[in-house]
């Protein structure tokens, strides 16, 4: 296993910037998952990692070699595609031999490899099957036991999970991060599931529009999202647009002050609130920011119940809050007391 | 009127296909039954039959001399074909060729162009070649071959392109990232994937050379005949029940071959 790094990549396509100046650096063993909306480059990363895209600008490190210049063949990490793209002529145990094959293992020592990789991702008694001959997870497994028999540097996955029924995709998601961590693999995963990036990294890198938006750790993105665009992609925040007037007061578009962070500069700009950290009725007494909004509509649950208010016909906002026993659903058009604290909400500058 | 018509539309549809069929087997079917006739001069009914005219075919020097040369000229037509229209088809199918499509018409041509015209337009060349290079090419079995791997080449194209039109790339990429270089993951990848288009352009590729008369008619050369051309000289002097068998026996051989083929790969899958 290795370190990986990348260094101020960059791949456009004429004019069009599909990834731009990407900077991640990933420890030994850990596992890092891409996330971002479709398109904003991902494959495209991950692709220029494994050696099947040029970049433009910029560099790959794995371990202390620089592969930028590598053709994928010498590049050593195991890819394991969305389409899994077994070799559908081969057998299992050909498919998952054929690495060691390419990397000149002796053939006394590939039988007791095939066999252990397929050990791992518990497929053993498979070897004689042909790809068409498996389920969408067996082949998955398949894949995955066919990059690691080489012992990869690093293992890359593009949306592995994305072929797989909701069911499956639980358990396979776990399979994959205990073997991960058996085997101390340096891992970047693809996805764009909120869940299952959150459920599976060490760490998360969020991406737009070919650039990263912030690298950090579940707590990380959700408590101190980076900017409004993370706030709104990893979990959920209700937006209030405004402007900082003094230091930390805040006045959105319709009018109404607030407290905010003293630290946000004057200007145009946001307000970001997780749904959990807003109080409703008698919750809101004492808190700084308090009005009374009017329900507009209101869904249940089971553990928690959706509202959405209106503070006055600009600024709408979304709340959640825990369902106990004899709690009612709040009705549409009536009244609510809402509050929050001065630090629940984090401000954006807009128009950056 | 409304439920009757589709029932209508497919009698419709399966007699026209009956009667294409028809057609097609009606020619197999006189062929083989002639061949079986005891009498010289084919006449209906029949006076009797009998097997004397395969023993006549298979005894007769210039069908077998002209069997074993359509069979040499097929098979190195075939292989010629095959070296250069797999690359070809590879080329054309996956990178972009300055007049790409215009070359692969080209490489089509010589399917539809009529054969009188194609051994004409050979045979002017050749002799034009010969006349420039003083290399002796008209007549000669390289000038054969060479014009017969002119009919085996748009097959290859056709199929093999057809084999690649349905080829997931992904997995030569899954190749290379397990080490596999270019020349590799083509043997070991790509070739595998594409085996059924090629050994089906193989097939038809060899029977329309084995079959060629046209073309060859213009560039055999003295003492060297092909069979459908023994056949044609044949049935000037006779018209005894011979080539009847002769044919007979060819359409089984063919037969033979595409069934096996058919087992290997399923044929109606890749034309
Ligand atoms: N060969 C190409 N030529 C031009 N643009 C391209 C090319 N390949 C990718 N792109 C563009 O680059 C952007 C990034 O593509 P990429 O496949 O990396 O997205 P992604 O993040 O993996 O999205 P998804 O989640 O949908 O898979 C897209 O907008 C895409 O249209
Ligand atoms: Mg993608």
């Amino acid at each position: 296993m290795a370190r990986l790094s990348i260094s101020h990549l960059k791949k456009s396509y004429g004019d069009f910037i599909a990834v731009d100046d990407v900077d991640i650096a990933i420890a030994d063993g850990e596992f890092l998952v891409l996330l971002g909306p479709s398109g904003c480059g991902k494959t495209t990363t991950l692709r220029m990692i494994a050696g099947f895209i040029p970049p433009t600008a910029g560099s790959i490190t794995i371990g202390e070699r620089d592969v930028t210049a590598l053709p994928p063949w010498k590049r050593h990490c195991g890819l394991v595609f969305q389409s899994y793209a077994l070799f559908p002529h081969m057998t299992v145990a050909q498919n998952v031999a054929f690495g060691l094959e390419m990397h000149k293992v002796p053939q006394a020592e590939r039988g007791p490899r095939v066999a252990e990789a397929l050990r791992l991702v518990r497929l053993t008694g498979f070897d004689d099957r042909y790809p068409r001959q498996l389920s969408g997870g067996q082949q998955q497994r398949v894949a995955l036991a066919r990059a690691l028999a080489m012992q990869p540097q690093v293992l890359l996955l593009d949306e592995p999970l994305s072929n797989l029924d909701a069911k499956l995709r639980l358990e396979v998601r776990v399979e994959i991060r205990e073997l991960q961590r058996k085997l101390g693999l340096t891992t970047i995963m693809v996805t764009h599931d909120q869940e299952e990036a959150l459920t599976m990294a060490d760490r998360l890198v969020v991406m737009e529009k070919g650039q990263v938006r912030q690298v950090g750790t579940q707590r990380e993105l959700y408590e101190k999202p980076a900017d409004r665009f993370v706030a709104g992609f990893i979990g959920r925040s209700a937006f209030l647009d405004g402007e900082v007037t003094a230091p930390g007061r805040f006045r959105t578009a319709g009018g109404l002050d607030m407290v905010c962070a003293a630290a946000a500069k004057p200007g145009p700009a946001t307000l970001a609130l997780r749904p959990e950290r807003i109080a409703v009725g008698g919750e809101a007494d004492g808190l700084p920011n308090r009005f009374t909004a009017k329900v507009e509509h209101a869904s249940y649950l089971g553990a928690l119940l959706d509202i959405q208010v209106a503070l006055d016909e600009h600024d709408r906002m979304l709340l959640q809050i825990p369902n106990r026993p004899g709690l009612t659903e709040p009705q549409p058009d009536e009244s609510i007391t809402i509050g929050w604290a001065e630090d629940a909400g984090l401000v954006y500058p807009r128009g950056a | 009127m409304s439920a009757g018509s589709p029932r209508l539309g497919r009698y419709v549809l399966n007699g026209a296909a009956a009667l294409s069929l028809g057609f097609i087997l009606l020619p197999l079917i006189f062929v083989t039954w002639l061949s079986f006739f005891r009498q010289e001069i084919p006449s209906f009914p029949p006076e009797g039959y009998s097997l004397q005219w395969f023993a006549a075919a298979a005894n007769n020097k210039s069908f077998i001399d002209g069997f074993v040369l359509s069979l040499q000229v097929g098979i190195v037509a075939t292989l010629i074909g095959l070296v250069l229209g797999v690359p070809a088809s590879l080329a054309l199918a996956r990178h972009r060729i300055p007049l790409g499509p215009g070359v692969s018409t080209l490489l089509l041509l010589p399917l539809v162009m009529p054969g009188i015209v194609l051994g004409t337009s050979t045979y002017v060349f050749q002799i034009e070649v010969e006349l420039a290079t003083e290399i002796p090419v008209m007549g000669s079995l390289g000038g054969l071959i060479a014009a017969h791997t002119l009919v085996v080449i748009p097959w290859v194209v056709r199929l093999v392109t057809a084999s690649l039109a349905g080829f997931d790339r992904t997995i030569e990429e899954a190749a290379q990232n397990l080490g596999a270089g270019p020349i590799t993951t083509f043997w070991r990848v790509t070739l595998p994937s594409i085996r059924p288009g090629i050994v089906a352009a193989a097939l038809f590729g060899f029977v329309t050379s084995f079959g060629n008369l046209e073309m060859s008619l213009f560039l055999v050369g003295p003492g060297r005949t092909t069979l459908p051309i023994a056949i044609l000289q044949y049935l000037e002097w006779k018209i005894d029940p011979t080539v009847a068998a002769a044919s007979l026996i060819q359409i089984v051989l063919i037969g033979v071959a595409m069934i096996v083929t058919d087992r290997y790969v399923k044929l109606s899958r890749v034309v």
